[in-house]
């Protein structure tokens, strides 16, 4: 009972129970209504969305603690899904287990809200401590490139992701009864529905490619359609929220904006390497980096933005 | 029973969680035996890997072979290797009064079990296949209605290379391709097939080319 209440009760439970009806009319629509026109893909994607929405709403909107744990999960799968893309010498392997390691700390301090060390742990002191660990193993060749990507990866996969997790931790904004759920709900929705309408808007309207050698299906059109689309969410789910209508138009802008650079970076990625993607860990989806691609730029982006304001 | 338990709360959580498999041409897995699994050898993982291809109900019907002077070195390994891995302990160097040294293997297969056998014999260079020795050309010989499913896999090298003890987790590629018969074409050929058939499971990572790809992802 405590369950239902949680997830349906409270700002976020009407915004929960939409996306449920949304995927459900969207499921019967393709699996029964218009079966013999959807691929295979298709479905599989919707079959994916069911279980990335039912995860999130057990691992993240239930209990701050699990959502330490999930959020800390998701960055081991990104950051090994990286690593294993990525070449390596063997000598890489002592930096790379830091590196896994390093996520237990940097989810531990978000959990217990140390701020400072949460801030610095991984652009300061991995920093620091990855090319010291390389002195001692005594590699000389490819010291660079190595300890570049590996920090790299870090930087993008634990330190960008791990907003979200400090941002499920902060408590109500004053005046307002909303705190870090509703706030984490709404920026996860309005990336991952960022995603979804550049590629309905790209379907529908698209004509100019917008990064032709980076991402051949991304159109200016898929962009702008994207970008008003979100704006206009943003105002109406602003409820979830301390934000004036204004703030919330800002937070809708630069959410469509950045959701739509991570995505590109991550392709670069791709590119750079010479894959199309990056695993098969969610089916219809690719790996999970191309499922969590925006939220790297948007999650620290957002942070800073209602931490500024309003903390 | 402790098998089955230690594949279902270790084996399978190292590594479907830990490290996390990508397989193509699961179609090709046999779902009973008599068989033979022939795959690349690079780590003490790859092993735990092939094995957790099956369900956990059968992974009792699953014998790797493995070296005996290796693995039967001492009590407590030997312990692990026979009852909760279940392998096939077989001679490197025989003796004429051991009798045949696949003796054992051959007795499991017509017991339909399903048997992992590595035919470059050691765990090499990762990423580099080594020439294949006889012994699953000796075995179908023998019992020709035996399948061979040919396996490479990659990044089990990576993970877990030869001389190391610390395991760092990086995602394992697992290509399976349709299996081979033996229809009398002697040893030597029927080696041959099986080392390019794995060679070409290889190439099919490699070049990124594989019957099912992927279309590059937006939503």
């Amino acid at each position: 009972m405590t369950v239902v209440h949680d997830l349906f009760g409270g700002r976020v439970g009407p915004v929960i129970l939409s996306i449920l009806v949304i995927l459900s009319a969207v499921t019967v629509a393709v699996f029964f209504v218009a079966r013999n026109h959807c691929s295979l893909e298709l479905r599989q994607r919707v079959r994916s969305w069911w279980i990335i929405v039912g995860l999130f709403l057990i691992g993240a909107m239930l209990n701050a603690t699990v959502a330490m744990i999930f959020f800390g999960l998701i960055s081991y799968l990104a950051l090994k899904e990286y690593f294993t893309l990525i070449p390596t010498r063997r000598t890489d392997r002592r930096i790379i287990f830091y590196a896994y390691l390093s996520i237990v700390f940097q989810y531990w301090f978000a959990g217990m809200r140390w701020y400072g060390m949460f801030i610095i742990w991984i652009p300061v002191y991995l920093f620091l401590l990855l090319p010291f660990r390389q002195v001692l193993i005594g590699e000389t060749r490819g010291f660079l490139e190595n300890t570049a990507r590996v920090q790299w990866g870090l930087m993008m996969f634990v330190f960008s992701l791990s907003h979200l997790a400090y941002m499920i931790t902060l408590g109500p904004v004053a005046g307002s009864g909303v705190g870090g759920r509703e706030l984490v709900l709404y920026l996860v929705l309005l990336t991952e529905l960022n995603d979804v309408l550049q590629y309905v808007w790209g379907k529908t309207l698209g004509r100019h490619r917008i990064v032709p050698r980076v991402s051949p299906n991304k159109t200016v059109e898929g962009f702008l359609g994207a970008f008003f689309s979100i704006s206009l969410l943003a105002v109406l789910l602003a409820f979830l929220t301390p934000f004036t209508w204004y703030e919330a138009l800002f937070a809708g802008m630069f959410i469509s904006a950045s959701g739509f650079i991570g995505d590109v970076v991550v392709s670069m990625v791709k590119r750079d390497i010479g894959v199309k993607d990056s695993g098969n860990l969610l089916p219809g989806h690719g790996g999970i980096l191309d499922r969590i691609d925006s939220l790297i730029y948007t999650a620290p982006l957002f942070f800073h933005y209602v931490y500024y304001l309003y903390y | 029973m402790l098998k089955t338990l230690f594949f279902l709360l270790l084996v399978r959580p190292l590594v479907l969680l830990v490290c996390g498999i990508n397989v193509r041409g699961r179609r090709y897995l046999p779902d009973r035996g008599p068989c033979i699994i022939a795959a690349n050898h690079n780590s003490h993982l790859d092993t735990l890997v092939l094995m957790s291809l099956f369900p956990v109900t059968k992974v009792c019907r699953v014998r790797p072979v493995a070296a005996a002077d290796y693995f039967l070195k001492n009590r407590l390994l030997a312990w692990f290797a026979l009852e909760l891995i279940g392998i096939i302990p077989i001679s490197r160097r025989p003796t004429r009064k051991d009798g045949h040294p696949l003796a054992m293997v051959h007795e499991a297969l017509q017991q339909e079990q399903i048997v992992i056998i590595f035919p470059e014999g050691s765990r090499g260079e990762p990423e580099r296949l080594a020439p294949f020795k006889k012994g699953v050309a000796h075995l179908v010989r023998t019992l020709p209605e035996v399948d061979v499913v040919p396996v490479y896999l990659h990044g089990a090298g990576r993970s877990l290379p030869r001389g190391e003890a610390l395991l760092v987790p990086f995602i394992i590629d697992v290509r399976i391709g349709p299996p081979l018969r033996y229809a009398g074409q002697g040893h030597a050929r029927f080696v041959a097939e099986l080392h390019d058939a794995i060679c070409r499971l290889e190439q099919s990572i490699r070049g990124g080319t594989t019957d099912d790809q992927g279309t590059g992802h937006d939503i």
